[in-house]
């Protein structure tokens, strides 16, 4: 893989990492309008770096062919454990390219309408920008220390986000749980870093690949522990297999599932998801960018990257298909009981990328048609899954409320808004021939060619509350009457809101048609299923007329429906109650933890020390009395004082 | 002469320059002073470029060196009956910290720009303190090495004493104190050292080619580590440092927690881990489980206070755990690690303490349930701070990154003397510490700068001014630069970090 693109790859993340500076100087004060035109040019560029890349892959690289093309040394730790930063350009790394590069693009262009007049403007793109920075060079590393950094700094662009609006106390309680709750996972990401980093190097260093190595201060090219290529290479898989952990599992099974929490935390599965929801809390392109289409699906990238790991491993594999399978489930339940439009997006998110984990996961070495269902699956559902939210964003722009009791009858008043989310819907609903049908069938059909039938069977069902709670949303915000002053005032976005719509809605009609199994797998054999399509297809149609059923018409069905469950009802409602769970853990730790150490630290450590002062003074105070100041006292003292050394050194003497 | 003893001729002449100014006009105290630090700050930039070439032009093996390689040696006998001398020299390490001094000197004046109460005495006493730091980086010496540690430490009491805040003669006191307990200590296992090494010499490469005794290192080592540890706020001798900080002004904070709670980490590595090899292997278990406490323990504290000097002084301690604790790893990683924290929390904490003041100024209150709102007025102070924040809790592209991360898989790697699996666990209990930290420094800044403002004096505050602009610009700067691009550092200080590695 050689080219001018490939060894210049860093110019795809270092653009955006320019339109920072570039904002930072220019876009100050009345000048602040610059700073969307700029964000853009620049992300525009790295998209247009990113296409040609793509096109000179296809026509030179060899199918599948994966190589870093660049590096620099950045961080030495000692031999074999030299991090560089990289570009490593292989199929997902390419496809991921292209779906922030293009997702980001379009919700640059979009934020120039939607964030016009807000007082933060520039400070507004200073944060994209360094949110897609961060997450092109995550999605570029070649080792996993360098995934590690830019993990970290797309979560604290996300966080810097959410609570962009920092007067808002939602917004600042939203942007520091998703922090810390992103956080705690990656403690967990940290140590498999730590585990992978021992137990690899040492394997390194016992093996022949350790007669590679020159001195100390020379081994930049030697062979690197934390390398994707060292640690998915078959003997080092063998090595760490071998060896025990803890708790019975193996060593690598260990270091897999202490990456996966890590992935798990970012992608917000089950029981870390508590964070997504209220990361809604930020400006709604953002939760289109970083909370949809990009972020939150790094964890499947991750999984993805390591999927030899996994693979060798065998249970995590099935720890991610158990978590994934869960998640898909457990959120598209809730999602069908919330009342805010955004709320209904992040459960929905949570859900279909539930479904990309457990696409992972019925995957192995042998049949590794899950993982090209997943890489798909995370292709589409950027681009449907944006642009609902952007759509969303659009809706909730004209109406000022994100409560769907709020909405209603705006089909009209938003022609093109309407459209292009009516697509999305079909999309997300996997209705053929728009996107979201072609990956969705492909991870139930690799879920059955697995022979794991319940994972099928839970697949199908979501696939149809899908269909469903996206009915019904659609339902309630574009037909029927009017429900507030808001709607019945709403009208159309600007061009420059409506154009990106345009393009996403194009994207997930035609996006299925786009063969990125066989790009990421080339050689793998994908059969279709008949049978597979049939019960999908029938899913979506049973979801479907269950929205129209129960919000169609005029009727009281829903409502009726929702208090015959009582119980059940508000429990998926109040999302299972796991956010008070949560609240109280936290509440525990400080009140039996952080409290009691501040205490502890003036009462009885700083108490001790002071005690110990008192003690000497109390003794000086003493001794004192020998200082009278009279001369003869003095000289009695001095003459006892001799005998007394005499008498020593006589006696030792003896 | 050699250009090292500049460092500390040169803040001492400043200091008598600023002496002799006269007393009508304050405002040339600053300037003086400012100029001298400054002056230092170059050299101490030049001197570490032409330490790296000096090292290049060396060239060598120094994966097979057991003896710190000095350079800019000037040896002048001096109680010639002892065998002292006034013997400098200096190696990465010692170079790293010369920088951070001067950095956070130069910054530290910027900061008290505006210290018009004794002016005279007030920079005066700080730059006696400063070149008392020099001193003992300089130092080759183990005796001239103590002497300037004590001139260090012993203005710091009037400095607080005087110009500081609150209960300032209590922290001063108690601070002065447990210091003075922590150096006569270190008095005593230097001295045990130097006669079991023939009372011929205090030359610290000397001393470490001399063979000494289980038996001797099994309790000098303790000694020193501990007397050391009480300045490197080591649990549980940590107490005056929250105390003493909430007392001492500004600059003062910076200097102290920016650069004289590394000295203890300084010695603990020069004095007693590359002295004392077989001590170091004994003890490295207990004082591992000390050090987790400390990172621990201190980062859990931190979460419950509510003054912001507090809150940055129990942050210090589990920082400076990170340090002690990446000593205790015995391995070259833990080593670099422990060094480059101790540069990072330097220049960390300084830029903590800088805009403690600098908010402090202007809103007359540390409170933190009193504040809230303020980033709207004051967006300059406030992006600092998050930087600082965010340098705390680990985040890439920021020095505690670099620092942190080589800590951790120094521990996780262990030695051959401890348990591997204590080794790691205890290894996993400081890395958890990243999540506590988060909490306390989201909640801490979430409370100052941002919701709604809670004060309506707040609204008429002022931003950042130009000295208060470069100040922390300064330190920004140093942060980002470490964290982008380590090797800057990393070059600088492996050289000097191998000989003592290879030692074990």
């Amino acid at each position: 893989m050689t080219g001018f693109l490939f060894e210049n790859a860093w110019m795809i993340p270092a653009l955006p990492l320019i339109s920072i500076l570039l904002i930072g100087l220019f876009a100050t004060g009345s000048n602040a309008r610059v700073a969307g035109i700029i964000g853009s040019v620049a992300i525009g560029t790295a998209f247009l770096l990113t296409c040609g890349l793509g096109l000179s892959y296809l026509s030179s690289a060899e199918a599948g062919a994966s190589a870093v093309t660049w590096s620099i040394e950045w961080l030495r730790y000692q031999d074999h454990l030299v991090v560089s930063l990289g570009t490593l350009i292989d199929p997902i790394s390419l496809l991921l390219l292209f779906v922030v590069t293009s997702v980001s693009l379009l919700v640059h262009v979009y934020s120039i309408g939607y964030m016009a007049g807000d007082e933060g403007y520039s400070r507004y793109f200073v944060f994209l920008s360094l949110f897609t920075f961060s997450m092109l060079g995550l999605v570029l590393a070649p080792n996993l220390l360098q995934m590690y950094v830019f993990w970290e700094l797309v979560g604290v662009s996300s966080f810097l986000l959410i609570g962009f609006y920092y007067t808002l106390p939602e917004a600042i309680a939203a942007s520091k749980k998703a922090f810390i709750v992103t956080r705690f996972a990656d403690l967990f990401f940290l140590a498999g870093i730590l585990v992978l980093g021992f137990f690899v190097h040492q394997w390194i260093v016992d093996s022949e690949w350790g007669g590679v190595t020159a001195t100390a201060l020379q081994s930049a090219t030697a062979t690197q522990a934390l390398d994707f290529a060292t640690i998915n290479s078959e003997p080092v898989l063998a090595n760490l297999k071998a060896q025990p952990g803890v708790f019975g599992l193996d060593l690598l099974t260990v270091a897999m599932l202490l990456v996966f929490i890590g992935a798990a935390g970012k992608s917000a599965m089950f029981p870390l998801h508590v964070w997504l929801p209220d990361a809604m809390a930020g400006p709604t392109p953002v939760s289109a960018l970083i909370h949809a289409a990009t972020m939150v699906v790094a964890g499947v990238y991750l999984v993805a990257r390591l999927f030899p790991g996994f693979a060798a491993s065998g249970d995590a594999l099935h720890v991610v298909a158990a978590v994934g399978c869960f998640t898909c489930l457990f959120a598209a339940l809730i999602a069908c009981t919330q009342r805010d439009i955004k709320r209904v997006l992040a459960f929905s998110t949570l859900s279909q990328i539930g479904y990309m984990m457990l696409a992972l996961g019925v995957a192995s070495a042998e049949h590794p048609a899950g993982l090209g269902a997943a890489m798909f699956h995370l292709f589409t559902h950027a681009f449907f899954k944006a642009l609902l939210f952007l759509g969303a964003g659009s809706v909730i722009h004209a109406v000022h409320s994100n409560d769907v009791a709020d909405m209603g009858g705006l089909r009209k008043k938003m022609p093109l808004t309407h459209a292009t989310f009516l697509i999305a819907t079909i999309a997300i609903a996997g209705v053929p021939p728009l996107a979201g049908f072609f990956s969705k069938d492909e991870i139930l059909g690799a879920a059955l060619d697995g022979e794991h039938h319940l994972i099928f069977g839970v697949g199908l069902f979501v696939a149809a509350l899908t269909a469903f709670y996206m009915f019904r949303v659609y339902i309630l915000t574009f037909l029927g009457a009017h429900k507030s002053d808001g709607a019945a005032k709403a009208h159309e976005s600007p061009p420059i809101m409506t154009i990106p719509l345009v393009v996403l809605g194009v994207m997930s009609v035609c996006g299925g048609w786009i063969a990125v199994s066989q790009f990421v797998l080339p050689g793998v054999e994908l059969h279709a299923h008949l049978l597979v399509m049939g019960l999908s297809v029938a899913a979506a149609v049973v979801g479907i007329g269950a929205a129209f059923w129960l919000y169609g018409g005029q009727t009281n069905r829903a409502q009726s429906m929702a208090d015959s469950m009582g119980g059940i009802y508000r429990l998926v409602q109040n999302k299972f109650y796991i956010d008070e769970v949560y609240l109280l853990v936290t509440k525990m730790i400080f009140r039996f933890i952080a409290a009691p150490a501040a205490w502890f630290d003036r009462h009885v450590v700083d108490a001790a020390m002071n005690l110990s002062a008192a003690v000497v003074r109390w003794f000086g105070a003493r001794l004192n009395v020998l200082q009278t100041g009279q001369v003869q006292t003095y000289g009695i003292w001095m003459i006892n004082g001799t005998i007394v050394i005499l008498l020593f050194l006589w006696l030792v003497q003896r | 002469m050699s250009w090292l003893s500049l460092l500390i001729l040169i803040p001492f002449a400043t200091a008598l320059a600023v002496v002799a100014t006269p007393d009508s006009k304050w405002y040339l105290r600053r300037w003086v002073a400012l100029f001298g630090t400054g002056v230092v700050l170059a050299l101490s930039l030049v001197m570490s470029v032409s330490y790296m070439q000096v090292v290049q032009q060396r060239g060598g093996d120094a994966s097979v060196l057991t003896i710190s390689q000095m350079e800019f040696e000037q040896s002048i006998p001096w109680f010639k009956s002892m065998g002292i001398e006034y013997h400098v020299g200096v190696d990465g390490i010692a170079m790293a910290m010369i920088v951070l001094t001067a950095i956070i000197i130069f910054t530290g004046v910027l900061a008290s720009w505006e210290v018009k109460e004794r002016s005279r005495e007030f920079y005066a006493f700080l730059l006696v303190l400063v070149t008392g730091v020099f001193g003992v980086f300089i130092s080759v010496d183990l005796f001239l090495f103590f002497l300037f540690y004590e001139v260090a430490v012993l203005p710091m009491y009037l400095l607080i004493g005087v110009w500081g805040t609150g209960r300032k003669e209590y922290s001063a006191m108690k601070l002065t104190l447990m210091l003075m307990v922590g150096s006569a200590l270190v008095l005593v296992g230097m001295l045990a050292l130097y006669h079991a090494a023939g009372s011929q010499t205090f030359d610290l490469n000397k001393l470490a080619m001399v063979d000494y005794s289980r038996d001797l290192q099994q309790w000098v080592f303790p000694c020193v580590f501990v007397g050391f540890g009480v300045l490197g706020a080591l649990f549980p001798f940590h107490t005056w440092s929250p105390d003493g900080h909430a007392s001492a002004p500004t600059a003062v904070s910076m200097l102290h927690a920016g650069v004289l709670m590394k000295l203890g980490g300084y010695g603990v590595l020069r004095v007693a881990v590359y002295l004392m090899p077989e001590g170091a292997k004994q003890w490295a278990l207990f004082f591992l489980v000390l050090t987790t406490i400390n990172i621990v323990y201190g980062a859990y504290a931190a979460i419950r206070q509510t003054d912001l000097k507090y809150f940055t002084a129990y942050s210090s301690v589990s920082h400076c755990g990170f340090v002690l604790f990446g000593l205790c790893s015995l391995n070259l990683m833990g080593f670099k690690g422990a060094v480059i924290q101790m540069f990072s929390h330097g220049i960390m904490t300084g830029l903590f303490f800088g805009l403690i003041g600098m908010v402090y100024g202007r809103s007359k209150t540390r409170d933190l349930t009193q504040m809230g709102g303020l980033s709207k007025r004051i967006p300059w102070l406030a992006t600092s701070f998050y930087i600082a924040g965010l340098a705390s809790l680990g985040l890439p592209g920021l020095s505690g990154f670099v620092a942190e991360s080589t800590v951790f898989l120094g521990g996780f790697f262990g030695n051959r003397w401890v348990d591997a699996t204590t080794m790691r666990i205890c290894t996993l209990l400081a890395t958890s510490s990243i999540v506590v930290t988060a909490v306390y420094v989201l909640r801490g800044l979430s409370r100052v700068f941002q919701g709604p403002m809670t004060k309506p004096e707040f609204s008429q505050m002022q931003d950042a001014t130009i000295p208060e602009k470069l100040c922390t610009g300064i330190l920004v700067a140093t942060l980002a630069i470490v964290g982008m691009y380590p090797p800057v550092l990393i070059d600088l200080i492996e050289h000097a970090i191998l000989p003592i590695a290879n030692r074990f």
